[in-house]
This record gives C-alpha cells, sequence and structure tokens, in this order.
C-alpha cells in the first residue's frame, strides 16, 4: 500500500540507443501488457496506486524515460530527448517485456504526449492495442489547433488561444537556458513536494515525489527544448491515431485548457472520452476511477464482441461512466427519475427506497437504459443503523459510492397549533435525519478514500419561502438547505462537492402520500387528491428535476431552484423578503 | 363460460373484422420496415394496403411516429403527430396507428415494434399488460372513467413510466367508435373523417344534455360511469424517449353480469398473442 513504492515489483534494464532504461514489471506476464508511461517532472513512480490496482488483472509494465529515475541520460542531453529516440525507447521496452502480443499504453502529461506519437507514427503499428490519454495532447495536434485559430482568430478563437498561451507559462520558463536547472537542483527542488501538496491537493507522503526529482526535472528540461518548437512550427500533417484511443480530461487542469481536445475525432477517428473534476496530477489523486476506466477499456478493445447492450449513451456518459451512484427515496418520483438519469449517463446505480418493490423496479429500468450495472435496497433513512448496514454492504460489495443523491422525503401540512408533536418527529426522522445519516455515513467513506464524489441534497423551495400550511416540512426542508451549505464548507478541502436541490412545485406522489395535520382522515384523502390534481395540472415533470441534479454535479452548484417559481421565489427571498412574508399569511384552498 | 355463451351480434362481427384487418395492415406494413423508411412513407403504405382491401373512409388517416417520436417527445401542438421525414434507424421503436372503416365499421388500432431489439421497448410492451387487465376489471366495476383514468397513470408511474396518452387531443385514453354512414365522397379534415367526426360530434352533444362524454379524458366531463358503446381504448406509455401503445375496442353494454357488461372485442390480436407466449415462457 501507500507508504512502499511498487511493492513487488520485478525489475529489468533495456538497453537502446547507448544508454539502459529501468523497467519495472507488476502482474502476470501471460495477462494483456498495459505500459504506463510518466510525465514530467516525474518517474514512474507517479503510477504506482494506479498499478497497484491495475496488477490484479493486467501485466503491468512501468519504465523511466531517458534522463528520469533510474534510467541513464543520454550524452550529450541536447538533442537526446526527441520524440523519435524516445520512440525507439517504448519500442525496446515493448519488445522486451511483451515480444508477441501488442500492447495498451498508458501516459500522462509528457508521457501522453509521447504516448500520441508512438500511437500516431507508422512504426509502431501492430505493436500497440489501445492508447489512454491523460493531460498530454499530441504536440502535432496542438500546433495544427494554434495554426487554425491563427489563422482566423474569432474573437472565441482568440479567447482560447490567449487562455492556452496563459496557461502554458511553464513551456516559456522552460525555454530559458540554465535556470530551470539551477531552479530545480536548488530551492525549487526542495519545495516541490509542498507545492503539489497545495496546489494539487496531491496527498502528503507515500515516497512521492522520489528522491531523483531535481535531477528527473533538469534533465527532463529537454523534452521541451528538444521537441515543442519544432513540432508547433511544422506539425505533421499524418498525425492520426492508428489504435482505438481513451482521453481522460481533469477538468481542473491548471497547464492545458480542454478546449484542445475540441476537434480531437478527426485525429483519432475511435475515441472514447472521460473527464473528471480534478486537477493535472490525477494518477496520484484519483487512483481508483483511472484504474477502472483504464480496465474498461484495456478489456473492450481485447474482447472486442457486440457491444455491451447497456452502455451509457446519454449527454454526460463521458463524466459519469461506470461510476458508483447511490440515491435514496428512488422507488418514485424525483429519485426514480434521478436514478434514471445516472443510469443513462452509464453509471452504476443503486435505487434505496422504503419500498423494496419500487427500488428494485428502478432498477431493473435502469439497467435497461445504460446502467452497467444497478441494485435496489430496502432501507428507511431515518434509521440509522439500517443507514450504516447499508453503507458496509455497498462499500463491500460494490465500491465507494461517488455520487450521493439524499432525496428521500415526506410531506407534511397543516399549520403549526395542529402538528402534534408526533407528526413533527416523522418529518424531521425521514427529511432532516435521512439527510444526516445519509451525508454522515457516505461522507466518511467518500472523505476516507480522498478521491473526491459528490453529495446532492433534496432540499425544497420550501426551504426559503415561509407559509403558514407548511411549517414542519418548510422547517426541515431549511436545516437541509444550511445543512448543505455548510458541508459544502467543509467537504471542499477534500474535492467532495455538496449541492442543494430546491425543486418547487412538480407532479410526483409526494401529494398522494402527505399528511395533513389538524383534519380527519376523509378530509385528509381529499386535500391529497386535490392537491395531487393540482401538482398534476401544473405537471412539472421529475425528469427535469433530475437533470438539474445532474447538471449540479458536473458543475459543482451549491443552490439550485429548477422549477421558475422555486427561482422566483429564490430571489424575492433575496430582494423583496418582505413580500414572501406577506404571502406566507396566506391560505390556500384545498 | 362466458366466451361460449356470448352471441356476437351481426354489429359486433364488422367490428371485429376490420379491427382484424387494420391489424393485419400493421403487421403487413412493419413486416416491410426497413432502415431509411420515412414516417410519411410508413403512413403511406398502411393507406395503400387498406385502400387495396376496399377501406374509403377513415375514422383518421394512418399514423406512423419512429423514434423518440413514439413517446412524443416534445409534442406541443397537434400538427406534429402528423407523420415527418423522420428516417427509421436499426433498433428505433416506431408505432403504427390506423383507423379504417369498412363497410361502415369503424376500427383504430395502435401498433408497437422496433426495427431489431430494442428492450427498452420490449419492456413497455410487457407492461402494458396489467393496463389492459386493470381497465377492464375497472370498467366491469361501472368506475367512474375520470377514476379509471386516474388509476391507470398511478400504474404508469408506479411502473416507472409516463403518461403519454395525455399529448392526445383532451389527454383522452379512449374515445368512442360507432357505424359510420357509407358515402361517395367522404373527405378528411386534418387527418380525421368527416363522417366519423360528425359521429363523435352528435354523441358528445347527446352526452353533454345527458351528462357523459364520447371522450375518456383525465377532465371532470369524464367524471361518470362507462358510457354502453364502443371504446377505442389507446394507453400509451413512455420512458425516456421510448413510447409503446396498444388501441383496440372494448365494448362496454348495459347488462348486470359483469363478464358482459365490458369485454374486449378481440382476444386474437398481436399484443395479446404476445402476452400469451410470455407466459408459456
Amino acid at each position: 500500500m501507500s507508504g512502499t513504492i511498487l511493492v513487488g515489483a520485478r525489475e529489468r534494464r533495456v538497453r537502446t540507443g547507448g544508454i539502459e532504461l529501468c523497467v519495472a514489471e507488476l502482474g502476470e506476464p501471460g495477462r494483456p501488457t498495459v505500459v504506463l508511461v510518466h510525465g514530467y517532472p516525474d518517474s514512474k513512480e507517479v503510477w504506482s496506486e494506479v498499478a497497484e490496482r491495475l496488477a490484479s488483472r493486467f501485466h503491468v509494465v512501468l519504465y523511466d524515460v531517458r534522463g528520469h529515475g533510474r534510467s541513464e541520460a543520454p550524452v550529450p542531453l541536447r538533442g537526446g530527448f526527441t520524440l523519435e529516440k524516445l520512440t525507439d525507447d517504448f519500442l525496446a521496452v515493448v519488445d522486451a517485456v511483451s515480444p508477441d502480443r501488442p500492447v495498451h499504453l498508458v501516459g500522462h502529461d509528457w508521457g501522453s504526449v509521447q504516448g500520441w506519437e508512438f500511437a500516431t507514427v507508422r512504426r509502431t503499428e501492430g505493436r500497440i492495442a489501445s492508447f489512454t490519454s491523460m493531460s498530454g495532447p499530441s504536440l502535432d495536434h496542438f500546433g495544427h489547433w494554434i495554426k487554425q485559430r491563427m489563422s482566423r482568430p474569432t474573437p472565441r478563437r482568440a479567447a482560447q488561444l490567449l487562455g492556452q498561451g496563459a496557461r502554458s507559462w511553464y513551456v516559456y520558463m522552460l525555454h530559458t537556458p540554465v535556470l530551470p536547472e539551477l531552479a530545480w537542483r536548488g530551492p525549487l527542488g526542495k519545495r516541490w513536494p509542498r507545492l503539489l501538496e497545495r496546489g494539487e491537493k496531491l496527498p502528503a507522503g507515500g515516497g512521492y515525489p522520489t528522491a531523483s526529482l531535481p535531477e528527473d526535472a533538469a534533465h527532463g528540461a529537454w523534452l521541451y527544448r528538444d521537441n515543442v518548437r519544432a513540432r508547433l512550427r511544422r506539425p505533421r500533417a499524418d498525425a492520426f491515431a492508428h489504435v482505438p484511443v481513451q482521453l481522460i480530461t481533469p477538468t481542473g487542469d491548471a497547464f492545458l485548457s480542454e478546449r484542445l481536445y475540441d476537434d480531437l475525432e478527426r485525429w483519432a477517428p475511435q475515441l472514447v472520452r472521460r473527464t473528471l473534476p480534478a486537477r493535472h496530477w490525477i494518477p496520484r489523486t484519483r487512483p481508483d476511477q483511472l484504474a477502472s476506466w483504464i480496465t474498461e477499456f484495456v478489456t473492450a478493445t481485447e474482447d472486442p464482441g457486440p457491444a455491451p447492450a447497456s452502455t451509457g449513451t446519454g449527454k454526460y456518459a463521458d463524466r459519469f461512466g461506470g461510476q458508483l451512484v447511490l440515491v435514496t427515496g428512488a422507488a418514485s418520483g424525483i429519485g426514480r427519475a434521478t436514478a434514471f438519469a445516472f443510469a443513462e449517463a452509464g453509471a452504476r446505480v443503486v435505487a434505496v427506497d422504503r419500498d423494496a418493490a419500487g427500488a428494485a423496479r428502478t432498477a431493473e429500468m435502469a439497467r435497461l437504459i445504460g446502467a452497467p450495472q444497478a441494485w435496489g435496497a430496502c432501507v428507511d433513512v431515518s434509521d440509522e443503523q439500517a443507514m450504516e448496514k447499508l453503507a458496509a454492504q455497498v462499500a463491500a460489495e460494490y465500491g465507494v459510492v461517488d455520487v450521493l443523491v439524499n432525496n428521500a422525503g415526506i410531506g407534511l401540512s397543516g399549520s403549526f397549533l395542529d402538528t402534534t408533536s408526533e407528526d413533527w418527529k416523522k418529518v424531521l426522522d425521514v427529511n432532516l435525519w435521512g439527510v444526516i445519516h445519509g451525508c454522515r455515513i457516505f461522507g466518511r467513506q467518500m472523505a476516507e478514500r480522498g478521491q473526491g464524489g459528490h453529495i446532492v441534497n433534496t432540499a425544497s423551495a420550501a426551504a426559503y419561502l415561509p407559509s403558514k400550511t407548511l411549517p414542519a416540512y418548510s422547517t426541515s426542508k431549511a436545516a437541509v438547505l444550511m445543512l448543505s451549505e455548510c458541508l459544502r464548507a467543509e467537504l471542499a478541502s477534500k474535492s467532495i462537492g455538496v449541492s442543494a436541490i430546491c425543486p418547487g412545485i412538480v407532479n410526483t406522489n409526494i401529494t398522494a402520500t402527505a399528511r395533513f395535520a389538524g383534519v380527519d382522515e376523509a378530509e385528509e384523502k381529499r386535500r391529497q387528491e386535490r392537491s395531487s390534481r393540482l401538482y398534476g395540472l401544473r405537471n412539472f415533470p421529475p425528469e427535469k428535476v433530475a437533470e438539474a441534479i445532474v447538471e449540479a454535479v458536473v458543475h459543482n452548484r451549491a443552490v439550485v431552484p429548477v422549477t421558475p417559481e422555486a427561482k422566483g421565489a429564490r430571489w424575492i427571498s433575496r430582494f423583496a423578503p418582505g413580500a414572501l412574508r406577506a404571502l406566507a399569511k396566506l391560505e390556500p384552498r384545498l | 363460460m362466458a366466451g361460449d355463451t356470448r352471441q356476437l351480434s351481426a354489429d359486433l362481427r364488422g367490428f371485429k373484422e376490420v379491427q382484424q384487418l387494420a391489424y393485419a395492415c400493421a403487421e403487413a406494413v412493419a413486416a416491410r420496415l426497413k432502415p431509411g423508411i420515412t414516417e410519411r412513407e410508413a403512413a403511406r403504405m398502411q393507406r395503400e394496403w387498406l385502400r387495396e382491401r376496399g377501406v374509403r373512409d377513415w375514422f383518421h388517416l394512418p399514423f406512423a411516429w419512429f423514434g423518440d417520436r413514439t413517446a412524443f417527445v416534445d409534442f406541443k401542438i397537434p400538427l406534429q403527430f402528423f407523420p415527418t421525414g423522420r428516417r427509421l434507424e436499426p433498433g428505433m421503436p416506431f408505432i403504427l396507428d390506423a383507423a379504417p372503416i369498412y363497410r361502415g365499421y369503424t376500427a383504430d388500432i395502435g401498433y408497437s415494434g422496433s426495427l431489431g431489439l430494442n428492450p427498452v421497448q420490449d419492456r413497455l410492451m410487457s407492461d402494458l399488460r396489467e393496463h389492459r387487465e386493470l381497465i377492464l376489471t375497472e370498467v366491469r366495476e361501472r368506475r367512474s372513467l375520470r377514476e379509471i383514468y386516474e388509476d391507470v397513470e398511478r400504474l404508469m408511474v408506479r411502473q416507472g413510466h409516463a403518461n403519454r396518452h395525455r399529448a392526445y387531443p383532451f389527454g383522452v385514453i379512449a374515445h368512442k367508435v360507432d357505424r359510420v354512414k357509407e358515402r361517395r365522397w367522404s373527405p378528411t379534415v386534418f387527418g380525421f373523417g368527416t363522417q366519423a367526426l360528425k359521429g363523435l360530434a352528435g354523441d358528445a352533444l347527446h352526452g353533454h344534455r345527458e351528462g357523459w362524454s364520447p371522450l375518456w379524458s383525465p377532465y371532470k366531463f369524464s367524471d361518470h360511469p362507462p358510457q354502453p358503446g364502443l371504446w377505442a381504448v389507446e394507453p400509451h406509455l413512455g420512458f425516456r424517449g421510448t413510447g409503446a401503445k396498444f388501441e383496440e375496442i372494448l365494448v362496454v353494454t348495459d347488462s348486470r353480469d359483469p363478464e358482459e357488461s365490458a369485454f374486449w372485442l378481440d382476444d386474437d390480436l398481436p399484443h395479446v398473442r404476445r402476452w400469451a407466449e410470455e407466459r408459456a415462457a
């Protein structure tokens, strides 16, 4: 585990072009080979977490790029780091570790820049089976990207150019002679681990970065000096990928704009896109997600049989493919629609509800529309022990939840003086304690894993809309709203987002099951029917709320009012609260 | 059993015959659908098939919906029901809906299928079975049509589906059909046969006086027990861009015997046969 690095790796030296490379292998050699190539300033150890996770299924190969880690540096350095020479190195390693079968290539940062070269030149054809690229564009594609934007600079294109231009500051710095080497061997090298922790949110320790960092970084400056100017000035016109490519884009990358990959389909016809809310060093910060995507992609390329019947086709399939989403209150209404929306995006879904049959039905339908796996679970969210048990079971069987949607809720209407303490207890137990249990138990798992995640809590427009008819319900939802805001502040440092959704009047069965305090049973039934009919006339579909929830996760939004009336009320509550107070006194006729 | 004792009057036989004809048309056209065919072409194929077999008048001209149009996604105005240039693709769901009048008898049928495998629509079709049973049971109990409508909708929601017959004019799940006089010239207005519309309007007028409506809707004007006569019932399920429906005639009589008070005109229809196979499997 972390603490030691690359446990159980078998090492060998491979000779190429007058130098020796240090190559490490994990896993059984008979399995499909996955070659992991590191970036700058790094050594193969950047992959330790990912490699460990892949080793049980694949033959994992890592090597130190020339001049890095325990590989030898070319003499002289100038001219020793061209992409042609790096391709020689790669072929030498591949011939040594997997002489008969093509390998699956994975590159991060400069490893990915090299990877694009390997995947697009003729002489590697038949030696590579697939390529997974992270945070490293092809210099040739990059050159064309710049040329295109320079030759026809529309305002948008100019902005894209300037945006990437500003992100590339370190590339200009690295082109100055001697100074970068001095900085790396001096103060920068010393401070680098601390900078990574602070700026890039890398977990501290774990033997990374390795002691060779200052030397790696000093030598690696020649990667830039030997290639960047030449390739950007005269990009190859035939840089088409001859293998399937999986592109994993971290959306919070400080060095590379997402726009760089806009025209990538042109260069890589068999392209699968993935996005990840994270910063640049994803092999360190998101190893679970990377291992699962690499496994999925490699497996699909190895065995291309008929495409699996259920894969996400939705708009956000790149973001949620294979992720684990747990939704409470998923047997009906907004919860069910949310489960379906994530299923369409290719997520694995756990549908939780008191209604076992309804939850099972949700899971079954979710599998039909794109969820690779889906399960129903019968749990009452207000029951703490049941929730603990569920969390333990989910973690053991399906993994740590990536997105948690605390949606279960019940309705309660009636004036404050008519509401008994029993009524209060019931509504707070589900609407507030249910959310607290969910956030506490699943939130802790997310935080302990330390690889990000998202929590969505369904509050309500009633959270900021006072009314004399919904005192208990509004109180419970206002608490959920504030809980979400506080939690958002607390979990931000762990890259866990928290969103509160305020739907408004949505056509679900919450009205049909709502309790109306202070009236007899017949009157309660009549009011349930009447309010259901009114909500039916309003006819705002839960599917639209589900869409808003998915987008709230994608964009990490804090508070999301959904229906127009919810938006309007939120606006008035901020700018003319007096008006809402006056409205609150009205008694709606039911 | 009831089926043996039930004497089919000549009228019912006439309705049954045209309903069979319409379903035969739908099956024949469905078998000829290929990738690239447009909705308009599929509608024309139905029209020609039925014309060749003697149909001269229509309750409405044949419709065809492909892809997410089977679930009426983003339908705002009734004109959107008319066939478009949407082309059929492999795996796409489709619905054919025809309402021919033959020798004065009206049928109105809906046939759902897909070009190749479509597991979602397959599931929708299986789920429709419960609706056919529910409607019959509750009509026999003489519940108000509005109540039955709401119960059907509740069942749809429980199944996880959306009620898509709500998109039809007046949100109807069914409408009355009747005998129509055979004229030499029978024009259509906005796709609906004028003779049939006249019949419907007459019913509406009668019903208005007597407190019932020939349209089975979620609104107050349908808050009455089932009116004896023939009802073309069309529950329509939608699930995230895929829709499925069946449509067939339900006979309602004023008999006291529950079995005789309401029954499906014909059980030998593609969707009913399909459910029987499912049960056997």
